[in-house]
């Protein structure tokens, strides 16, 4: 009589991961990525590597002192994610104790304070982002201008060992910071629309239109990504689709009220860092709803959100701070929003 | 899922396994109780003897699946859920097949519902499809079927009047035949469709006419497309064939009749040949009966096989937990089962074998075969051309729901649709992650739960959370464990965790009824205690001044009489509390 292992039901050899899952968004991050690296420079890699290495490093000390077994928890991509997407927000020739504050805030307090993989309330690459954008508003604010944005030197002609240089030594490379830098899109149209000036006037400078064609592409390859993430259902297509309607049908009203003194839907949607929300952070499994009806008003608040902070609050970019606030509710969503079980009423 | 990529379909070969040299029959193959014992350790039986009898209306018979001697009564791990080990009857074949059949009744559709539910649980008839519910009592229940009574009489000898369930709809509307494959790798369906198409229409027809059914439903998994065609042209060529219904009276030459005994035994003959050679099971059946057949195709994604699935897709009737597909006046009988059951009335054989699909990666060459039942699952695999060197797990039922077996010597049961033997997992595979909410689970979900809430309630033990997210609609389909990228065994919470609701509602109940027979008591006790005092009362108001008012006749006699023996009432002996 021959003997077997015993296991529980089912017994299908092949499956999916938490791995797998953690490399598909990896994957799906990659156009998005090296679009912003084209516009400026090879600070964004860097940034992402640097800020991965810090995560995977305050990972293994977190687990340890858990008492957690390192391997799978290590390898399963998660604290990799976490680093990249936080990266993504960083400026790219920040300071490197920016990319440490941040991953501490994420990794130790965001993460493993609440227990780790799958036990954390708010979005970790959010939380850091969100931390080291208030505590350190000017470093953040130094986003140089983008590739091809005429006069300005744009990162993008950085050489590698000047971006090191700038990121490790905090010194910015030769034009000094005012000479590098210049604000987002959504800076300017805050700063312009806040002096009384309309949008049309906005529009019509040049610096804008250069830095908003920039913000424009890096979006779209993020869509593209985004959309291949739902493709392969590692992101339920629900919330990236409720974030961007609700931003194009909140950005229209806006318009329909007064278009003079708005940014319009697209620009609200294009320029800034909603297109890499919506799809990539707003999708968070473990921090968003997680009913379907639960995902569409996730991403309706996100979106809400988003466009309230940046119309009536201090940031040009609301993003972090609605996707924490939208995290702290997804479990009374999901409470409210069962859905229907096959054969009951509702 | 999947089965076309690795797995033994239909299109394997059917075969015939001869007795091995042991047979293993347990005596519990079905729902309810264990079967009892009805022969003697070293007693000759014939094949399709009865070997235990049903100890109860949910309780089935066993038969001998060939001729041959009790050897032992033995206790042995036949694979249920308990992981117990069972008692089985040790057959040791003596390969000569001597037959004891019941009397066929190639005319079953002149008999009367109840003689037909009767013979079907005088044969042991279960579900073939993997819950081995006895069939005569799952059809007993049907809203058309007032008499229970004879039916259950039948199954043992021991009659268990039972009340008829309240009819919700008048009758049995339509009666569904399963031949959606229940999971991926079995094939157990399709290979009984190919092999014995007419079996499969002419029990069909049998269930229809046992419950009265206005249409009948061979539910086939589209992927079957031969098998699927083999069915149809059978249907249409015994339609074309069939006698008109009037003729059937006078007809005499389509089998014994009723009252015509056929000899108990045939020694020496293998009463089952090759289909080839037998008649046709629908020979000499009138039209109608065969009238009300329909074969749906069905799309066989996992989990349509499912009773609750199956019925939502053909009927529309979308069944929660608690419910019945009676309740809307729809039954549901696996193929199988039909085939069986026609067996056993139309040639009068006991269930004593049935299809087995051996297949996946771990045996050598994928086989469905016809088996007795008790063949040892080691048996099963010989004759599969063994194990490969990649067999790693011993899989009994299908990969979503069945169940690991720790050994082969387990035997094949009636609900044994199934021996997978798959190959080792990938290394670290068995790795369980923390849930990341990532709702795959709830998105192949069939029964459209939440499972990844289910198993975060379950975990932090809040069993009235998880109950009221439907816990009790899981249906165990494994669909979300099978998904999980953390590899959480949800399947196995989900049942946990309903064995925990059931515990608790057990203990509630109880609890419940304890606070009701305190409460009664109580109130008795008071009742008597204030019953005693008005009495007391009534005597001290009676005895210092008997003569103040009219007694009743009765008190004054009492009074005199204690006068008369000089005491007061008071010291009377009075009656007891019956507390």
């Amino acid at each position: 009589m021959r003997q077997f292992p015993t296991a529980p039901a089912p017994h299908l050899p092949e499956r999916n991961s938490v791995r797998k899952v953690m490399v598909t968004v990896m994957v799906m991050l990659l156009p998005g990525t090296l679009v912003q690296a084209g516009f400026f420079g090879p600070g964004v890699l860097v940034q992402i590597g640097l800020a991965a290495i810090i995560a995977l490093a305050l990972e293994a000390v977190c687990l340890r002192l858990r008492g957690q077994r390192l391997a799978p928890f290590l390898g399963d991509g998660s604290a990799v994610v976490t680093a990249w997407l936080f990266a993504l927000c960083l400026p790219p020739l920040a300071p490197w104790w920016l990319a440490l504050t941040g991953m501490v805030a994420a990794i130790v307090v965001g993460k493993h304070l609440y227990g780790g993989l799958g036990h954390n309330l708010f979005n970790p690459a959010m939380v850091g982002f969100a931390v080291v954008l208030v505590c350190f508003p000017l470093s953040m604010a130094q986003w140089p201008a983008a590739a091809g944005a005429g006069a300005t030197i744009g990162s993008g002609t950085l050489s590698l060992l000047e971006v090191l240089t700038a990121i490790f030594s905090g010194q910015p490379p030769a034009p000094g910071w005012d000479g590098l830098s210049q604000a987002t899109p959504l800076d300017l149209a805050r700063q312009h629309l806040a002096s009384g000036a309309t949008i049309d006037e906005l529009a019509a400078r040049a610096d804008y239109a250069q830095a908003r064609t920039a913000w424009t592409w890096i979006a779209a390859a993020f869509a593209a990504g985004g959309i291949g993430l739902c493709l392969r259902r590692v992101a339920d297509w629900r919330t990236p689709a409720a974030v961007i309607a609700t931003t194009v049908v909140l950005g229209l009203l806006a318009a329909m009220i007064d278009a003079d003194r708005h940014v319009p839907a697209s620009s609200q949607l294009l320029t800034g860092g909603l297109v890499l929300a919506a799809f990539f952070i707003a999708t968070d499994p473990v921090t968003g709803a997680t009913t379907p009806r639960g995902r569409w008003l996730f991403g309706a608040g996100v979106a809400a959100l988003t466009l309230a902070i940046r119309r009536w609050g201090a940031y040009p970019d609301g993003i972090a701070f609605a996707i924490l606030l939208m995290n702290a509710a997804a479990p009374l969503i999901d409470r409210l929003t069962p859905p229907r079980i096959v054969g009951r009423r509702r | 899922m999947d089965s076309s990529d690795s797995g033994a379909d239909g299109a394997a070969p059917l075969r015939r396994l001869p007795p091995p040299a042991r047979l293993y029959l347990p005596l519990l193959q079905h729902q309810g109780e264990p079967a009892r014992p009805c022969v003697e350790i070293g007693q000759q039986v014939a094949k399709g003897q009865c070997l235990g009898r049903a100890a109860g209306e949910l309780s089935a018979p066993v038969h001998a699946p060939t001729s041959g001697r009790v050897v032992a009564i033995v206790e042995r791990d036949i694979g249920h859920a308990s992981g117990r080990a069972l008692p089985c009857i040790e057959l040791e074949p003596d390969g000569q097949e001597r037959w004891q059949r019941l009397t066929p009744w190639p005319d079953w559709y002149r008999r009367r519902p109840n003689e037909l539910l009767s013979r079907l649980a005088e044969a042991g008839v279960t579900g073939l499809g993997g819950a081995s519910y006895p069939t005569a009592a799952k059809l007993a229940l049907a809203p058309s079927m007032p008499n229970l009574g004879d039916a259950a009489a039948a199954t043992c000898d021991l009659p268990e009047p039972t009340s008829p369930p309240a009819p919700v709809p008048a009758r049995i509307e339509t009666l569904i035949i399963n031949a959606v494959e229940c999971e991926p790798w079995i094939g157990c369906d399709d290979a009984l469709l190919r092999a014995h198409p007419d079996q499969v229409l002419a029990g069909a027809a049998l269930l229809g006419h046992v419950l009265g059914a206005a249409r009948v439903l061979i539910a086939v998994d589209s992927d079957l497309g031969d098998a699927r065609q083999a069915l149809a042209a059978t249907l249409d060529g015994a339609l074309a064939g069939s006698r008109p219904a009037h003729a059937t009276t006078t007809d005499t030459t389509s089998g014994p009749r009723p009252d015509h005994r056929v000899p108990g035994s045939v020694a020496g003959k293998n009463l089952s040949p090759d289909p080839g050679q037998e008649a046709s099971a629908l020979a000499g059946l009138p039209a109608a009966v065969l009238q009300p057949l329909a074969i749906v195709p069905v799309s066989g994604r996992y989990p349509q096989g499912g009773e609750r699935q199956l019925v939502h897709t053909l009927t529309g009737h979308a069944l929660a937990a608690g419910r019945w597909p009676r309740e809307v006046g729809v039954a549901c009988v696996n193929v199988g089962t039909a085939a069986a059951c026609w067996r056993a009335v139309a040639s009068g054989e006991p269930l004593v074998e049935r299809i087995v699909t051996v297949t996946g990666p771990g045996v050598r060459s994928p086989v469905n075969l016809v088996a007795p039942l008790g063949t040892p699952v080691a048996d099963l695999v010989a004759a599969a051309g063994g194990y490969s060197e990649r067999a790693a797990r011993l899989v009994l039922g299908g990969p979503m729901m069945g169940r690991a077996l720790a050994n082969d010597g387990v035997p094949l049961g009636k609900s044994g649709n199934c021996i997978l033997v798959l190959a080792a997992a990938p290394a670290g595979d068995d790795q369980v992650m923390p849930c990341i909410r990532c709702g795959e689970c709830a998105r192949v979900c069939p029964s459209k739960l939440l499972p990844q809430q289910l198993h975060f309630h379950l975990q932090a033990r809040q069993w009235p959370r998880a109950a009221a997210l439907g816990l009790a609609d899981c249906i165990e389909c494994g669909l979300c464990a099978q998904v999980c990228p953390s590899r959480i065994p949800l399947l196995a919470w989900f049942q946990h965790g309903k064995g925990e609701l059931a515990w608790q509602q057990r203990s509630a109940v109880q609890a419940e009824a304890a606070q009701q027979r305190h409460q009664l008591r109580q109130q008795r006790l008071d009742r008597d205690a204030a019953d005693q005092a008005q009495r007391l009362r009534a005597r001290e108001q009676v005895t210092p001044d008997p003569g103040a008012g009219p007694l009743p006749p009765a008190v004054a006699a009492a009074l005199a009489r204690a006068r008369a023996r000089g005491k007061s009432p008071a010291d009377a002996p009075q009656d007891s509390p019956s507390a």
